[in-house]
């Protein structure tokens, strides 16, 4: 009798152990990485330097997983088109993808989008040194939003997590600028003086200031959207429960006048077809003086072979209008995420996706090594190996303490936010390319009316 | 039926039987006519479907969709961009056509007429546009173009032109994208037309010369009217490509500046994809195919008569 209890206990703890077993392969939280073995993954990138760095490591993250990964990658101006259709299509493919915060307005209401949060919290999806908390809270908030058009973002659901966050600053080629005896515009007359003294310092075809300026929203969210916040102007207010255009504001006209005399008078002489790929180029190729853009889209040009001015390009911030003070500064933020498909056949392994790619490790490799200056976590920033690479550009990082204590989205969440945005960029490039509008006010006022109208079923509260 | 004393049910089955049709002869209709019917019923109900979806606000974005009756019509119809779409969209084809009609068939009758080493060599090497995907082309042309480093703007330099706006300018944009529409499509012209008057019977041209009749009079009284068969044929497939065209100027411009390039393809295009708008985008598309559909059937009638007359069985 004795042996058969003997014999009983040990049987049941050996049925316990084995059950045990696999729940402490990786730690203690249940956490494996090879959990989703087999499983093949379907991502879509935009061609950019994060996803650069990613694709370069995907081979270590199949190995670590077992999770097999196809991806593509398309180019910014038809990238988001291809997602769209690709999304809309609800096939489940892509399971992940490139996004930036804006699209978080239109995706996630049309339920594209798998909430984050609960992935992130569950301590048997997620390693126990992931470290959610490490992310600098701006670029995590402004992937969060609670889906009411017109309230600001930081709230609700988690739609995606960052690869990394651009700020919106002027850089300049360094050597230009001593050649010409040229200084750093602090101000927007300064600016406008500089860019037009600059026109042509070496002949045709070189300029004064890049910026962007194709038909899409891309041209206003950087350079464009950073002035017009620090100007004071507003895309969007809530009156009466519905959001109400502001485009026709004193401070928005101001703005634009200015902006459009100044690429008029020193802008790239084919303004109306810049992306950020030609406006970056053309300063790193040594043909524009000056970049009001990403600060990103400067750093890859000045990084040791990435362009003809490599080593020549240092940072400033955003100029500023006649009275106001650097507190004034407002950079807009552009945030490169991750997502999830909500329509994914493969959620857990499209978030183990998510997080190897977001986690400390590969983010410390891609801040330094992966030339992805604009780290969201604080630990890299922090690091003695960031320091050292990214603080060797000439005022980069000091130009980002600077902005950062405004930036953050400074467009009203909205769904309509592609049709607003491509239909403002329209009308700036009739402002500078033709004589439609006998004024910018007139411009602006009926641009207000197209975006009110535009937004007029939208319900804010 | 009528059964009789010695059984005729039975007799009457085993006729029956000796009288079934083999079923592949039963099939045999059936799948002869299968791929016609297929393609048709392939055809038919998408553009049954956008018809009813034009009458909805049926969005990619929204799981429900309203039916909205002719809503997204009158919207399409009374705002000024779709007029402004439709002109752009016909100025676009009649340059473009107009330019790569006159260009192939010049150049086919100088290849035609020299017919030596020279002009087998250019048969091939003009064919290449034709081989190149119009966007590529048009990314190629972009470099080109371009007022930094652009080798046109270079060669625009000795003749003291600098920073010509190409595509950036309202009044230059649709001059450069029905520029490289010319590059990439006039080979395609030319070679219809080459074979058109390679096809050509000898001897009336024979006569022609017996009589004394000049190159001029042979041109206008036998080559173009034997000719014109292949010319509507080469007109028909350039005007239906030129009045759907979307990538040479998405390409370019993305239809800027402004509204400069949106034309009806492009308008349905942002309308559907990139504002996720899939009914009001519709009115765009079926307007633009009932211009084709109305202007093929003329074009088709056009080259049926001109065949029957260049046989000699029309006047």
């Amino acid at each position: 009798m004795k042996k058969r209890v003997i014999s009983t206990m040990l049987c049941a703890a050996m049925v316990m152990t084995s059950l045990a077993v696999p729940a402490m392969a990786d730690d203690a939280s249940g956490f494996d990485w090879k959990a989703y073995d087999g499983t093949t993954l379907n991502v879509m990138f935009n061609e950019h330097t994060y996803s650069k760095a990613v694709i370069e490591k995907i081979p270590e993250f199949e190995e670590a997983t077992g999770i097999k990964v196809e991806y593509s990658t398309t180019p910014e101006s038809n990238y988001f088109d291809k997602l769209n259709t690709a999304l809309s299509s609800r096939s489940g493919n892509p399971d992940v993808f490139m996004t930036g915060a804006y699209q978080i307005w239109e995706y996630a209401p049309a339920m594209y989008l798998e909430d984050l949060d609960p992935y992130v919290n569950d301590p048997a999806k997620t390693a126990e040194d992931y470290d959610y908390d490490d992310f600098i809270p701006a670029t995590v908030d402004s992937l969060r939003w609670d889906m009411v058009p017109g309230h600001a973002v930081g709230e609700g659901s988690l739609w995606a997590l960052p690869m990394g966050w651009e700020l919106n600053n002027l850089s300049y080629n360094k050597r230009i600028f001593e050649e010409k005896g040229a200084t750093l515009p602090t101000t927007t007359d300064e600016l406008m003086e500089t860019a037009v003294a600059l026109n042509e310092f070496d002949g045709s075809g070189t300029y004064g200031i890049a910026v962007r300026g194709s038909r899409e929203w891309a041209t206003i969210h950087p350079g464009y959207m950073s002035l017009f916040a620090t100007w004071g102007g507003k895309d969007f207010e809530i009156e009466d429960g519905k959001l109400v255009c502001k485009l026709d504001s004193e401070e928005a006209i101001a703005m634009t006048d200015y902006w459009v005399q100044l690429i008029k008078q020193a802008g790239p002489p084919q303004w109306s077809t810049y992306t950020w790929y030609q406006a970056s180029a053309d300063l790193g190729a040594g043909k524009a003086a000056m970049l009001f853009d990403a600060t990103s889209a400067a750093y890859f040009q000045n990084v040791e072979g990435g362009s003809a001015e490599s080593g020549n390009i240092a940072w400033g911030t955003i100029p500023l209008p006649e009275g106001k003070t650097e507190d004034d500064m407002k950079a807009n933020v552009w945030i490169w995420s991750l997502a999830m498909n909500a329509d994914s056949k493969n959620k857990d392994a499209a978030w183990y996706f998510i997080q190897y790619f977001t986690n400390k490790e590969f983010m410390e490799w891609s801040g330094t090594e992966g030339a992805c200056a604009d780290t969201p976590r604080q630990s890299v920033m922090d690091g003695d190996a960031y320091k050292a690479i990214v603080g060797k550009a000439d005022n980069y990082l000091e130009s980002i303490n600077i902005l950062s204590k405004n930036a953050t989205i400074q467009f009203t969440p909205q769904p309509y936010f592609f049709e607003c945005t491509t239909t403002w960029a329209e009308t700036l490039q009739d402002l500078v390319t033709s004589d439609k509008y006998a004024s910018t006010e007139e411009a602006m006022q009926q641009l207000k009316a197209q975006l009110d109208e535009v937004v007029s079923d939208l319900e804010v509260e | 039926m009528k059964q009789d004393q010695t059984g005729g049910t039975a007799v009457a089955a085993s006729a029956n039987e000796y009288n079934v049709v083999p079923f592949k002869t039963r099939v045999l209709p059936y799948l002869i006519v299968a791929p016609a019917l297929i393609i048709t019923i392939g055809i038919l109900i998408p553009f049954a479907m956008a018809i009813y979806y034009s009458m909805t606000s049926y969005s990619f974005r929204m799981p429900t969709y309203k039916f909205t009756n002719v809503k997204n019509w009158v919207s399409a119809l009374t705002k000024g961009g779709f007029w402004k779409a439709l002109w752009v969209t016909v100025r676009y084809a009649f340059f473009s056509v107009l330019i790569e009609m006159l260009l192939g068939m010049g150049v086919a009758l100088i290849l035609n007429t020299l017919n030596n080493k020279f002009s087998r060599i250019m048969k091939v090497c003009l064919i290449f546009p034709l081989m190149i995907a119009p966007i590529t082309a048009t990314i190629v042309w972009q470099l080109m173009l371009n007022n930094s480093v652009g080798v046109v703007e270079h060669l625009l330099n000795l003749f003291g032109v600098y920073n010509f706006p190409w595509a950036a300018g309202t009044k230059t944009a649709l001059l450069t994208v029905v520029l490289i529409d010319t590059w990439v499509n006039t080979s395609f012209c030319m070679l219809l037309v080459l074979a058109g008057l390679q096809s050509l019977p000898k001897s009336p041209f024979e006569s022609a010369k017996i009589d004394g009749g000049s190159t001029w009079f042979n041109f206008v009284n036998l080559t173009l009217p034997m000719l014109k068969p292949s010319l509507y044929i080469a007109l028909l497939f350039r005007l239906m490509a030129a009045l759907q065209e979307y990538s040479i100027i998405f390409g370019m411009t993305k239809g800027g500046p402004g509204d400069t390039l949106m034309n009806l393809s492009l308008t349905a295009y942002q309308t559907a994809f990139q504002y996720q708008k899939f009914g009001p985008s519709l009115p765009y598309i079926l307007v633009l195919w009932v211009i084709i559909n109305y202007l093929a059937k003329f074009i088709v009638g056009k080259q049926r008569a001109a065949q029957r007359q260049a046989a000699g069985l029309e006047e």
